[in-house]
């Protein structure tokens, strides 16, 4: 094994560490055994949406989440940074309970939603799901009309009882993710047949069609071309007022613009948390700032 | 020289000309300072010069092939007397043959007349010399194009992009061959059924409500009323299909969607392997499990209950053929339900769809033109089956939509008519090729129906 399990050891080994990186590279994508660690800065908010309490998920004997407590305020942005494999994405499939679907997965811990236990026996995935959207990393259109793309979510929660109810929801929904102008003549095409980021506006179009609360986005930009991506920024912004947001996303610069709260992952841990202009300006913890100065990852 | 013999020989021609030809391209190459200033790389170079002599070689010897009899007969047929060359057309095909036995070593010296001994042996004599001179010609064509080919080589030789088109063209000859082989069988089926519609009227064939293929021999003859009218056979063979695929599609689609979606990864890798091998099992098994287990049960079944069932019954055939089906469908159907992304099973569960819900309104419909295709497969296997429907469902042609009766297929009637003796001038033997353009008819409208659907209906995913 590492140096780096050795080192993580406590958090008065903190400067050691900061040492050790800086002369040994670091394999990152290395799991194992985590430690012990504490994070560092404030992950609790006072009007917290969901809250992570001590979250562990193992992958059969892997171990891809370690120890994790986390708030996600009311109306807010949170980023989720980290290199690859640092278990950002697993955290974020835990809070609506997506990793259910992946055989030999154990999540222990407590998440709720609302001081709801969403891991409680008697919570429906199907009502949670309805409240917690989630839009990936690649645009996955059903192989649908546009309209039936964005009415799947209303039809399958029965939210329209008729047909003029189901328009006014495809149609806002649509307006709200940016897209009705684009698409307005065209609603009985194929949603496949958009461009990727037109694409991408509509998968949040049919998330948001079902009046969640919190949207999930995994990497939500990372198959868009910039303009396209800048189009997606803008709209997460526009939709704080609504929703709370959690966003994994590899680039810093995005992070930072869309972001008010950032937090920083490294090897299933929550190495820092904290508002996102002290991350980006003031890391406090050597692997955030080797991580934000491009040091790794 | 056996045709074989020379090939083996050309062959390993081939392999020695192969070396030369790469040593030349090294010795060229090093002379004018590196391979990497050849053109090609030195094996290309020895592939083309293998090429160069294995073409013209081959190429000769389908030509002396393809005249060696016309040849032979035409050389044999100058040495016969004059009476045997006056025979009519028949009788001299008959005499000849029996030259040709001889000449083979199948008839006996004794059997025949002299002359014909004598043009037997001639023919021997003759087919050695020709065959000398093949495998000597042969030899020629590959030396002379090997020598022609490494005399060629130089390092501006593109032997690369020849030898890249040389397999282009092998590759053409052999969809080109299978093409026409198709071609071929469907031309053979169809010259015969125009005989038979020569007897026939088509309208007759086409229309006509009742089908017994008996034909009098001699004009005294009586009960041989010789009505050759195919729709009762049609419904018989779409009656045991459509209960085929009732029993197949279902169950088979309903065991694909449980294994590629619920299914955990140790049943399902006992499970395929299993369903795969009872559709191993030839069918003459299915059709005595069905003729002397199905058959019986559905007749008891049905007489219990008050119906009358026949002995042997289209349901007996077509639920057995649909058992033969079931691993059929499902293995098609779990492939093709396992290709729709997982991103769409995520993008459906995300919204909160239950998996039920996910299965049917996304990846069914995404699955659609695969399962479609399959099931076509599967129809085309229900039609042109014949063992199950010998063995359980009988031989009587009866016009009736009554499962529980005993009905025959078209196949069915292609076996009857084609078994023991035949006259291939009688209507009775030609009608069986009638039968088999008319499946070829059938499967094809299927293919054009199932390409329509797909095409209308898919959802495509990238």
């Amino acid at each position: 094994m590492n140096t780096m399990t050795a080192t993580m050891d406590g958090a008065t080994d903190n400067q050691r560490e900061s040492d050790t990186a800086e002369k040994a590279p670091l394999d990152i994508r290395d799991h194992g055994d985590v430690g012990d660690y504490e994070t560092i800065g404030e992950p609790f908010v006072d009007n917290a949406k969901m809250s992570a309490r001590t979250v562990n998920v193992h992958y059969g004997d892997k171990q891809a989440i370690k120890d994790v407590s986390l708030d996600i305020g009311e109306n807010e942005v949170i980023a989720m940074i980290g290199p690859s494999g640092c278990g950002k994405s697993t955290f974020l499939r835990t809070l609506n309970r997506m990793n259910d679907i992946i055989p030999g997965c154990r999540v222990e811990g407590e998440i709720t939603l609302d001081n709801e236990d969403i891991y409680a026996g008697n919570q429906d995935t199907v009502l949670l799901r309805a409240r917690v959207g989630m839009v990936f990393q690649k645009p996955n259109p059903f192989p649908k009309s546009i309209y039936e793309n964005v009415a799947y979510g209303p039809r399958i929660h029965g939210l329209a009882h008729t047909k003029a109810e189901m328009d006014g929801i495809v149609e806002k929904s649509l307006q709200r993710a940016g897209l009705f102008e684009e698409v307005k003549d065209q609603l009985d095409k194929p949603g496949t047949g958009l461009s990727g980021g037109q694409q991408q506006r509509l998968c949040i179009a049919r998330a948001i069609a079902v009046s969640p609360e919190v949207i999930l986005m995994d990497e939500p930009c990372s198959a868009l071309d910039p303009i396209a991506t800048a189009r997606i920024e803008e709209l997460i912004d526009e939709l704080r007022e609504k929703y709370t947001i959690a966003i994994v996303t590899h680039s810093m610069q995005q992070a930072a613009r869309v972001s008010q709260r950032t937090a920083y992952f490294h090897l299933g841990k929550l190495i820092e948390v904290g508002e996102t202009k002290e991350i980006f300006t003031n890391p406090r913890h050597q692997l955030t700032e080797n991580y934000i100065t491009g040091r790794f990852g | 020289m056996q045709t074989s013999t020379v090939i083996l020989f050309l062959l390993a021609m081939c392999v020695v000309v192969y070396n030369l030809g790469r040593k030349r391209s090294q010795v060229l190459g090093q002379r004018i300072g590196g391979y990497s200033l050849l053109h090609s790389l030195p094996r290309h170079y020895g592939y083309m010069a293998a090429a160069w002599a294995a073409i013209p070689a081959i190429v000769v010897l389908i030509l002396a092939m393809s005249f060696e009899e016309r040849w032979l007969a035409g050389m044999v047929a100058e040495q016969l007397p004059p009476e045997a060359r006056e025979l009519p057309a028949d009788k001299f095909g008959l005499y000849y043959n029996q030259v040709l036995g001889y000449a083979q070593g199948m008839v006996g010296a004794e059997q025949l007349d002299a002359t014909q001994v004598a043009a037997g042996d001639y023919y021997r004599r003759l087919a050695d010399r020709f065959a000398s001179a093949k495998a000597a010609l042969a030899f020629l064509a590959a030396l002379v194009g090997a020598i022609f080919a490494i005399r060629h080589i130089s390092p501006a030789v593109r032997a690369r992009n020849h030898v890249e088109g040389i397999i282009r063209w092998v590759l053409f000859g052999c969809s080109f061959l299978a093409v026409l082989t198709t071609l071929g069988i469907v031309l053979s089926v169809l010259f015969e059924a125009i005989q038979f519609f020569k007897i026939i009227p088509l309208s007759e064939f086409l229309f006509g409500l009742e089908w017994s293929p008996q034909m009098a021999i001699r004009a005294d003859q009586v009960a041989a009323s010789g009505s050759f009218g195919f729709i009762p056979l049609l419904v018989g063979t779409l009656l045991i299909s459509a209960v085929a695929m009732l029993i197949s599609v279902p169950i088979g689609l309903m065991s694909a969607i449980y294994l590629s979606e619920y299914a955990t990864n140790r049943f399902r890798a006992v499970t395929k392997p299993v369903l795969e091998i009872l559709a191993g099992v030839p069918t003459v098994v299915y059709g005595f499990f069905a003729a002397l287990t199905v058959a019986p049960f559905i007749r008891e079944l049905g007489e219990s209950i008050g119906l009358s069932v026949a002995s042997e019954s289209a349901l007996a055939a077509g639920i057995v053929m649909g058992i033969m089906i079931i691993p059929f469908v499902m293995s098609l159907s779990d492939d093709i339900i396992n290709a729709v992304p997982d991103s769409l099973r995520e993008a459906s569960l995300g919204m909160g769809a239950t998996m039920n819900e996910t299965i049917r309104k996304v990846l069914l419909p995404a699955a659609l033109p695969g399962i479609v295709g399959g099931i076509l497969l599967a129809v085309s296997r229900a039609i042109g089956e014949t063992m199950i429907v010998v063995m359980a469902a009988g031989l009587s042609a009866k016009l009736t939509a009554n499962p529980l009766e005993a009905v025959t297929t078209i196949t069915v009637q292609i076996v009857t008519l084609l078994v023991g003796d035949q006259e291939f001038d009688s209507p009775k033997t030609l009608a069986a090729f009638a039968l088999g353009l008319v499946l070829f008819f059938v499967t094809l409208l299927l293919n054009v129906i199932a390409l329509y659907v797909v095409r209308r209906y898919r959802e495509q995913y990238d």
